[in-house]
């Protein structure tokens, strides 16, 4: 096997090996969680000679490329590189008909240029990284904000109307290039008033004041006490969870006090809060939980003599798993290192089970203004209508969407689920993201539709600019019916 | 004839489009009807042997150069290993510099030995191969960054002029960089020498050591990388006005040596909206230069940019209210 996960790319005689997440040096393949599979690097040229991108299965591995592109039932056209008729009354640049399982449905297929957008960014981390709405900035300028945390992860709020148009021209453009590179999954670079520099990619670990956050901590060191005690019990007479919030002590938790755990005279430094919880046992860090912690002993005081007994049982763990080491007290009461009894292997190893691996994600938020609607009907309120009956299904470059409830059409996607440098920008400056509408054809006609724009899959399958993707495994099929939809 | 290779005409019906595994070619050629189609006949007959025949001597063309080094002996190979033999002693560099613009001397030198035509270009991936005859030529556009494609200048190119390559290297583009360099762009005698000449000039726009800039091993990238351990630039963070100078300015020295050999005629660098030109002025800034007319031709981005064109309209001068 190549070094690092890389794969060995067979469509031409250069035999690229290519790491996860990267590209052969055609850029049109790449290795995407270890598959090989097809992009489209000349997004820009082929979106000006306006063409569709249809995103079918990716071909059987076991046959060779003929050259030619392939063909089939399961098609969808997505819209980039669509192109716009924006600031026109012209129908949308790709209205496409197909029939589904006997029904006739319809896509309407374009590129909206979107100025009221953003990213909103869910970063996985309990390190603070500033000041609920302080500002976010990119290359100085500033980009965004600090908003509402959420549980283990902190959240920005990145672009916007007010960054993109409102500011200096430099503002706009550094907004335009950080929208563009986090919604293209490329990596940003962003700082937080009076708080820490962040790299952001979606689907990758954030890497925060330059160091990598792996997992995500299954619960503050109390927290864990209170999870894990029943496992706990009877097998170890103590357990302390290192933490760099709150450290927890099963004997002094209500965790333990309910279950019966004995008075170990464990004494702890750090700041007690409430019995079994302690605040600011050491200085933040890259050790144990989240501490500067390199010998867990060093925030242990000595035991109590009237309370310990030669012989007590102590695990110390850190609230990823991570760190974990296993004591007895000898005689002195000092506590010893031992190997971990295999009755705790599986405690240490279900905290790390629970910790998720840290990710960034990024949804890409977006409404779509009146005259993208008028590019799919004369009556562009039906849309916003039929959208909100579901009887239109909105998808971004395939991918699903969450539609806002109120008016107009606002809709949320994650940008892992839209192919790959999908999202294109103009100097506006403004983001440039692809929408198709899709629904039945009765009900396109119904909303006073372009019906003599109407173009069959098949005339499209025929033009030699369009370009093939594997659809994304995870998102449902964007024409398969309400029915089968839901299910999914 | 391989599998592989697409060979079509674009849209516009005057424009070839060429492309088998990283090669991607935009060919036109200008002339009488019958020469441009022999032209093109020519070039497609060539095209489709010109990546198994690269790809046979890979691992030489991948190693550095060497003074009194082996020589490869396909023609590309050679083209390419003779643009980069000049930088031998004094650098690193391999013949995989010099790629696209030898792969697009070879095609145009097929068709221009093929057909009589009055002018023509094959542009690769934005290294540019050009034949100019009395009385023709060019006007070339300049973008920054291949995902940005704004113009920062033109450059008017006749066959008066000794130019007959265009070569842009940056550290956004496709192929790693050492150094900075949004985008140099040079302008030689052959398209192979302005690759391989652009890939040196780009590589000088850089600040040794300066912390804003983060550089990864290439081969931490991509494993078979040409450039194995040597730290290529990854991303480029706040630079002062002083920096961005300071960084220009080694490019421009390196630029004015390779000028003064006689390697280049002329190069443009960019670098955070900074621009300087070193050579002949045939490089015109975007606030002078009538942009209207100009052909954008870097990174593929050849959309003629007319009044009339849609998408071109759109991109500049709307918004989305």
């Amino acid at each position: 096997m190549p070094e690092d996960n890389a794969i060995r790319c067979d469509a031409c005689p250069v035999l690229c090996y290519i790491k996860p997440g990267r590209t052969g040096a055609c850029d049109r393949y790449g290795n995407h969680d270890g598959q090989l599979v097809r992009l489209d690097p000349h997004i820009v040229l082929d979106r000006a000679v306006s063409r569709g991108d249809s995103v079918v299965p990716f071909l059987d591995r076991d046959r060779e490329w003929d050259g030619s592109l392939v063909s089939g039932p399961e098609n969808f056209v997505t819209a980039i590189g669509a192109g716009t008729t924006y600031p026109d009354y012209k129908p949308a640049p790709f209205i496409i008909s197909s029939e589904v399982q006997g029904v006739d449905m319809v896509s309407v297929v374009t590129e909206g240029i979107f100025s009221y957008c953003g990213v909103k960014v869910k970063i996985d981390t309990d390190r603070h990284l500033g000041p609920e709405t302080n500002l976010v900035r990119a290359q100085g300028e500033p980009v965004g904000h600090v908003t509402t945390s959420e549980y283990g992860s902190q959240m920005l709020s990145l672009g916007g109307v007010r960054h993109l148009t409102g500011g200096s021209r430099k503002e706009g453009t550094v907004a335009c290039d950080t929208l563009l590179n986090l919604c293209n999954r490329k990596a940003a670079e962003l700082t937080i008033d009076e708080g820490a520099t962040v790299i952001v990619q979606a689907g990758k670990a954030p890497v925060i004041g330059g160091a990598q956050e792996e997992r995500m901590r299954v619960g503050c060191g109390s927290a864990t006490i209170g999870m894990f005690a029943k496992q706990w019990f009877n097998k170890v007479d103590d357990v302390v969870v290192v933490d760099d919030h709150i450290t927890g002590v099963l004997s002094e938790h209500q965790a333990g006090k309910l279950l019966g755990v004995r008075e170990t005279g464990i004494k702890m430094k750090g700041r007690r809060s409430t019995p079994g919880r302690y605040f600011q046992v050491a200085e933040p860090g890259t050790a144990w939980g989240g501490t500067n912690i390199q010998d867990p002993l060093s925030i242990l005081k000595s035991f109590n003599p009237k309370k310990a007994w030669p012989g007590l049982r102590l695990l110390m763990v850190s609230t990823t798993g991570e760190h974990y080491a296993y004591f007895e007290l000898d005689d002195g009461l000092n506590p010893i290192e031992k190997d971990l009894p295999g009755s705790l292997n599986e405690s240490v190893a279900r905290i790390k089970e629970n910790c998720e691996p840290a990710l960034c994600s990024v949804l890409f938020m977006g409404g779509a203004g009146g005259s993208l609607r008028a590019g799919v009907t004369e009556n562009p309120v039906r849309l916003t209508h039929s959208v909100r009956d579901a009887l239109t299904r909105v998808t971004c470059g395939g991918a699903p969407v969450y539609v806002w409830p109120g008016g107009g059409i606002t809709f949320m996607v994650d940008v892992t689920r839209v192919p790959g440098n999908g999202f294109g920008y103009v100097p506006t400056p403004a983001l440039v993201a692809p929408i198709e509408f899709t629904l039945n054809l009765s009900d396109y006609a119904a909303l006073g539709g372009y019906l003599d724009h109407v173009r069959t899959l098949d005339s499209i399958m025929g033009d030699d600019r369009r370009r093939h993707l594997p659809a994304h495994g995870n998102n449902p099929w964007p024409l398969a019916s309400a029915k089968s939809r839901r299910k999914l | 004839m391989n599998a592989r290779a697409q060979i079509s005409l674009l849209p516009d019906g005057h424009r070839l489009h060429m492309h088998d595994g990283p090669i991607d070619l935009i060919v036109e050629a200008f002339g009488r009807t019958g020469e441009i189609k022999d032209a093109y006949q020519a070039a497609s007959r060539r095209f489709v042997d010109v990546l198994d025949e690269l790809c046979a001597e890979l691992p030489l063309l991948r190693a550095q150069a060497r003074k009194g080094g082996r020589w490869p002996g396909g023609r590309i190979a050679r083209r390419m290993a003779a643009a980069v033999a000049p930088y031998a002693e004094r650098t690193f560099i391999t013949p995989m510099a010099a790629v696209a613009g030898a792969v697009a001397e070879e095609i145009l030198e097929t068709m221009t030995n093929a057909a009589r035509l009055a002018k023509a270009y094959v542009n690769d991936g934005g290294d540019i191969a050009l034949h100019l005859t009395q009385g023709e030529n060019f006007i070339a556009g300049m973008v920054e960054r291949p995902d940005r494609p704004s113009l920062f200048g033109t450059a008017t190119l006749d066959a008066s002029q000794p130019v007959r390559g265009i070569a842009t290297s940056g550290w956004q583009g496709r192929s790693f960089s050492l150094g900075i360099a949004d985008a140099v762009t040079v302008l030689a005698d052959r398209a192979a020498m302005a690759d391989g000449a652009a890939t040196i000039v780009a590589n000088a726009v850089d600040l040794p050591g300066h912390p804003n800039i983060i550089r990864v091993s290439a081969r931490s990238l991509v494993p078979d990388s040409d450039m194995g351990d040597r730290l290529v630039t990854l991303g480029v963070e706040n630079l002062s006005r002083d920096d961005v100078s300071d960084a220009v300015q080694a490019g421009v020295v390196c630029a004015q040596r390779l000028a003064g050999e006689g390697l280049i005629h002329c190069a443009a660098l960019r670098l955070r909206g900074e621009t300087r030109i070193v050579g002949r002025p045939a490089v015109i800034p975007k606030s002078e230069s009538n942009e209207e007319s100009a052909v954008l031709v870097h990174e593929q981005l050849h959309i003629r940019l007319s009044a009339g064109d849609r998408n071109q309209t759109v991109c500049s001068k709307t918004y989305e209210k």
